[in-house]
């Protein structure tokens, strides 16, 4: 090992402490981004009082989150009360190690790469780390004891397992497409061709399965109000809730760097290799696109409902997901064994087609529901 | 390679404390979470051998997913207490034999088994290196292509039992 290296070392830590402080100030004025631009699509103005354009709302809504009492509900599970926000926090956070900001650059007379940690299995870490992040929801809802933040945990945790299978297909067209489970690999095969054009609908799968991922509009769960209060956090206040607010933005930003990465070419634009600084800009500049998106489909969207949400899940995006996996897979094959880039671009086609044939059936299945029954 | 001990070490003793942590917990709950405390520190000795693959593998389906399927019926069944008296009476001698023979089979092969000299890679360890997903990937789909097939029929197996078992007959209400 290269211990003597204390160079790196140092490295290592200051590339870990940008990347932490720029998640927790992007998730600040996520929160105020998210309420500016939906009043502006609801046609209100929305918080501009604290500062210009209330740029300092955050700060202030930090100060009141701090100084609120904490309640810990008597018959609570302590340890795990107190710890189920930290397992929620955590994850969100790591996940970010592996998604590259930009090229490697060059400063101090050394060359740097901007990703915290450049591994050959990056695809698969994000997976796992995925599959780490539901512990905290169910143990916030079974430390509370109280029966409806139990039913709320489970029931959030179930959909976050459910779409997961979809995820990790998505994940799998990627990587057939770039042939490498290594992040920066991902980003350098999209050179000249993003994967969104190739594989459109692989694109919009992921974006639905993390949007249930991290429990966003439509499938916020947790904000029903009038079905479960509000899930596995009811019974928790103050900083503790501010924790899962938190995990829940941070999971925003982190998912939407990723698409941008597996999908909208990363840190790829115009000029990225004559001024590699670039990088992180156009990075930026996809992950607030995307994060508007969010924002506007929970401006636009109602909220499914839970037996609906689960059906969706296993029975259309499963298996549209395998499908997507399976057409990639063979257009790819043939581009090898034939050499014809005929097949290649038959790939974007039938996927197209199997996404319009899955719209098309739920769309009868819905009116066969509605009406129906009448 | 100090460095590689020192870690090994550490981790050595956080598998064996978790493991510890799951037996003698009082609550159901607490257990599971020590078991997955457990199979997080043996995917970090995974990734200490150069064998990432199967690290995340490892955190994927046994922390991720398995475990999270434990809690759920353990939560569901509201099964956390355990109860306090010993339901099998005739389990605990059974299991300290049981023990007692295999400590002292490993510890016999141990001695005479392991020498410090001879390489005790298995077959087809080039995999095991830093590069190592196309060569697992190869062997995978190569030589072990029928295990690999017999393997998902399996899984497929479990899944339509699973699908038959909750499946409402026509007509019934629920």
């Amino acid at each position: 090992m290269m211990l003597s290296d204390w160079t790196l070392w140092l490295e290592w830590l200051i590339k870990s402490l940008v990347v932490t402080f720029g998640l927790l100030t992007g998730f600040a004025y996520l929160t105020w981004y998210e309420r500016r631009a939906l009043a502006r699509i609801q046609a209100r103005i929305g918080p501009n009082r604290a500062g210009p354009q209330g740029l300092l709302q955050p700060i202030a809504d930090a100060v009141k989150l701090i100084f609120k009492e904490e309640l810990v509900p008597a018959k609570a599970d302590k340890t795990l009360f107190f710890w189920a926000p930290v397992i929620t926090m955590v994850p969100s956070l790591i996940i970010a190690a592996v998604i590259p900001w930009g090229p490697a650059i060059e400063m101090f007379g050394r060359v740097i790469r901007l990703s915290i940690a450049d591994l050959n299995v990056g695809v698969l870490y994000l997976m796992s780390i995925a599959s780490i992040a539901v512990y905290g929801i169910v143990l916030a809802g079974w430390s509370s004891n109280n029966k409806y933040a139990m039913l709320g945990g489970l029931r959030s945790s179930a959909q976050m397992i459910s779409y997961e299978l979809a995820l990790g297909l998505s994940f799998a067209t990627s990587i057939i497409l770039a042939n490498s489970m290594r992040m920066f690999d991902i980003v350098e095969a999209q050179r000249g061709l993003w994967f969104v054009v190739v594989q459109p609908v692989g694109a919009v799968i992921f974006w639905i399965a993390t949007l249930a991922e991290v429990n966003r509009a439509p499938f916020d769960m947790p904000e029903a109000e009038q079905e479960l209060t509000a899930g596995y956090h009811a019974e928790y206040s103050g900083m503790k809730f501010a924790l899962f607010f938190m995990a829940e933005y941070q999971k925003m930003i982190v998912v939407s760097a990723i698409l941008a990465t597996l999908y909208f070419g990363g840190y790829l634009g115009p000029f990225v290799d004559r001024f590699p600084w670039l990088g992180p800009i156009y990075m930026i500049i996809k992950i607030i696109l995307l994060l508007f998106v969010m924002i506007w489909v929970r401006a636009t969207w109602p909220r499914i409902r839970y037996d609906r949400l689960m059906a969706f899940g296993w029975k259309i995006l499963l298996p549209l997901s395998l499908a997507i996996a399976f057409i990639t897979a063979t257009g790819i094959l043939l581009t090898d064994l034939t050499g014809s880039p005929l097949y290649f671009w038959a790939i974007p086609v039938v996927s197209v087609l199997a996404g319009l044939f899955t719209v098309a059936v739920i769309y009868r299945e819905l009116r066969r529901k509605a009406y129906g029954r009448a | 390679m100090t460095l590689d001990l020192a870690l090994f070490l550490i981790l050595a003793l956080v598998a064996v404390a978790t493991a510890l942590g799951m037996l003698f917990s009082k609550n159901a709950v607490y257990s599971a979470l020590f078991l997955v405390l457990n199979f997080v520190t043996v995917a970090v000795f995974y990734l200490l051998l150069g064998a990432p693959f199967i690290a995340m593998a490892q955190i994927t389906v046994y922390a991720g997913a398995i475990m999270v399927l434990f809690l759920f019926v353990i939560m569901l069944l509201g099964a956390e207490r355990l109860p306090a008296t010993n339901v099998l009476p005739w389990q605990r001698p059974l299991a300290i034999t049981l023990t007692v023979i295999l400590a002292m089979e490993s510890t016999y092969l141990l001695l005479s088994r392991a020498r410090p000299s001879g390489s005790v890679l298995p077959p087809g360890a080039e995999v095991n290196t830093v590069d190592n997903l196309r060569a697992m990937a190869m062997t995978l789909f190569n030589n072990y292509l029928l295990p690999f097939e017999v393997t998902s029929v399996l899984l497929l197996v479990a899944m339509v039992g699973v699908i038959v078992l909750v499946r409402r007959e026509k007509g019934q209400k629920s």
